[in-house]
């Protein structure tokens, strides 16, 4: 079945932006014109951050814009709402939704999977649903929606549990670039990082990878697009739109001084 | 199961007692509170919803934790440290006046006579030794009153092993004798800021530690909660206040069955511990005590069995204080021990199950019974078990009826708290 994130990356096979926000940060209906924005200014992906009280995942930079998202009054159903149109406006970018299982649950799965669909969403990322759940209750209900879902591979992840992540991945995999949440600094001694991403590279698997963690600029991007299709920037957005007016605006500076 | 077998085996070869055959498969076969199944479930509740960050150390951790614990150089070690460090048994002490005043027999467990003044040691006693055959050499911990980071500071100092505490901001000024208690044991103190900044964001910073040193460090979790198998891991290694109950009930009453065990629950580890060798016994009636805080529908409580539903939080599906949207809603409670918006997977089955009872007791009620205890008795309890004390009075039990108290901290680092509300205790 076709699907905007396959055809992302067969149309482009390297250098892809995934950029990353929060939905209703820095304010309430600033969602989708930053959609708008961020694909105007050439992101060639976009992840849509679904508030979450407890982000366990991420650095302090994504909490404290969850905590201010959630205080403007997002939720599932304002999201859902918000995104409805989308793809008049924005046909092609992907758009995936990532957040945390406590409130898609409380949604009810299905519920979730099918207002996403209707919603032109094209993947999710939940990274604290287990890979055994995901399997038993949760995949069929992605394929019915034509959702595609987005594992984490870390350092630490054994070639066994890569190789089984890659065969229930038919979108790209999400290299997290070192120990760490989200908006870290790479601490890993030199040569370290690379090598990670060399024993990734040299494992041939059947999905692309986009680097995320910690890239935040031009040349952190460059680098990653080295070892990979692409890298995820996120904190380092929502830094920048922190205590701006004109939101839209500053992700467009913000996206063009990556893609510089 | 097969894992279940050789730990029971090894517990009773412990003890010098050695089942026949036939017991042994009845033991396994028997459908448990006390096993979680495989992937650490009890009944719905439980699991391990972990991003993939901290995937390998918990699975690690999975793999190994039965057959370190199994091991007899770890059970030696162990049990010497629970006695000559920790100071156990501990006694189990009649309260006659207590008894007097609710027309009961009342046994108080005395836990708050632990090294460090609560049970949350037992915990750290076991994981420590679990972290050093597991290669581990950076230690940490979240923690709520303070008496879990004491007593793993306390453990890291034993073992020379580097220790970083999270606590909330708010705990550290309500509980501030324990913030000096821990520096003094050489263990860095970190204040988590963000949230309600009490026990529930201290976890969160200690997970996010995990995921940011996932080689070296780790994660001593204080309760009975977070991913498999901790739950399980913690209520095993406190299982040890149960397990010495029932041999001084056996000496004290002649039975090794009390009528009622009564236990504070915040996540759940004291509680745990003094309900672990009852929950097969049907006729034990299972008390759990939550903070009701201001009222259970106050909008201002931690009374998580009442107010919670399913939900997941700290990578466990448990019951949980949540809005609508799923998102989690900050507890209170007076105890900062208690003030946690989840409970361990067991008691939400417990609860599910209608195994034990739950009861919630609101601040003022906690307050007068720290009173009443410390008059009554010469005891003066921590403010967590003095909601379980509260609960006396509801529990309907006879003249004839044997009643423990788990009294599971001492009311020491409550100091300024109860100097604070000195009227409503008097």
């Amino acid at each position: 079945m076709n699907n905007r994130i396959k055809d992302a990356f067969a149309k482009k096979q390297k250098n892809l932006l995934n950029i990353y926000f929060t939905a209703g940060y820095p304010r309430l209906h600033d969602t989708v014109p930053l959609i708008k924005a961020l694909s105007e200014a050439g992101a060639d992906l976009i992840e849509i951050g679904m508030p979450f009280s407890d982000p366990l995942a991420d650095g302090p930079v994504i909490q404290a814009s969850s905590t201010v998202a959630l205080a403007n009054g997002m939720n599932l159903r304002v999201l859902f709402e918000q995104l409805q149109g989308i793809r008049e406006s924005v046909p092609e970018t992907p758009i995936l939704l990532m957040g945390y299982l406590n409130p898609v649950m409380q949604f009810g799965v299905d519920n979730f999977c099918r207002e996403a669909a209707a919603a032109g969403a094209d993947g999710i990322i939940l990274p604290d649903l287990p890979l055994d759940d995901y399997v038993a209750e949760y995949q069929d209900i992605f394929r019915r929606h034509n959702l595609r879902p987005v594992f984490l591979i870390t350092p630490q992840t054994a070639p066994e549990r890569i190789r089984r992540i890659d065969e229930l991945t038919d979108s790209f995999l999400y290299l997290v670039s070192g120990p760490g949440t989200t908006g870290g600094a790479n601490t890993q001694a030199e040569g370290v990082q690379e090598a990670y991403f060399q024993r990734i590279e040299a494992m041939n698997l059947r999905n692309p990878r986009l680097i995320g963690f910690g890239i935040g600029d031009k040349a952190s991007f460059q680098n990653a697009c080295q070892y990979a299709e692409g890298a995820i920037i996120g904190s380092a957005l929502i830094r920048a739109l922190d205590g701006v007016d004109d939101a839209p605006a500053a992700a467009k500076r913000f996206v063009s001084s990556v893609l510089a | 199961m097969q894992r279940n077998n050789q730990y029971q085996t090894t517990r009773y070869l412990a003890q010098g007692f050695n089942p026949g055959a036939k017991d042994l498969i009845e033991t396994i076969m028997k459908p448990t509170y006390q096993q979680p199944t495989e992937r650490g479930y009890y009944g719905q509740f439980g699991g391990a919803f972990i991003p993939e960050m901290l995937y390998p150390n918990v699975e690690e951790l999975r793999q190994q934790y039965l057959s370190i614990m199994a091991e007899p150089e770890f059970q030696q070690e162990y049990q010497q440290l629970l006695r000559d460090y920790v100071g156990r048994p501990t006694p189990l002490f009649e309260a006659k006046r207590l008894s007097a005043k609710y027309n009961t027999r009342i046994y108080l467990k005395r836990e708050d006579l632990c090294h460090t003044g609560a049970h949350k040691v037992n915990n750290t006693v076991g994981q420590i030794l679990l972290a050093k055959r597991l290669g581990k050499t950076r230690i940490i911990a979240e923690t709520g009153a303070g008496q879990h980071g004491v007593a793993t500071a306390t453990v890291c100092a034993l073992m020379g092993m580097e220790c970083i505490v999270y606590m909330g901001e708010i705990d550290m000024e309500r509980q501030k004798p324990n913030v000096y208690r821990m520096r003094l044991l050489g263990a860095e103190v970190r204040a988590a800021m963000s949230g309600s900044r009490t026990l529930k964001d201290a976890t969160n910073e200690a997970i996010r530690d995990w995921i940011s040193n996932p080689v070296d460090t780790h994660y001593i979790i204080g309760s009975v909660v977070g991913p498999h198998p901790y739950p399980d891991l913690v209520a095993r290694l406190q299982a040890v206040i149960s397990e010495e109950m029932r041999k001084q009930l056996l000496e004290k009453t002649g039975s090794e069955l009390p009528n009622y065990v009564v236990a504070c629950v915040g996540g759940g580890s004291n509680a745990a511990g003094a309900f672990y060798h009852f929950l097969e016994e049907p006729s034990v009636q299972l008390v759990a005590v939550e903070a009701a805080g201001h009222g259970v529908h106050s909008g201002h409580s931690a009374a998580t069995s009442v107010l919670g539903t399913p939900g997941v939080i700290h990578g466990s599906r448990t019951l949980l204080m949540q809005d609508e949207d799923g998102q989690i809603t900050e507890p209170y409670s007076i105890s900062a021990g208690l003030d946690y918006p989840g409970i361990g997977p067991l008691h939400a089955f417990l609860a599910d199950s209608k195994r034990a009872r739950f009861i919630s007791i609101e601040d003022e009620q906690a307050l007068k019974a720290v009173a009443e205890c410390s008059r009554l008795e010469g005891i003066i309890p921590a403010l967590e078990t003095a909601h379980a004390l509260a609960a006396l009075d509801q529990l309907g039990a006879g003249p004839d009826d044997v009643v423990v108290i788990n009294l599971s901290g001492r009311g020491d680092k409550d100091l300024e708290t109860y100097i604070k509300y000195a009227d409503a205790i008097m």
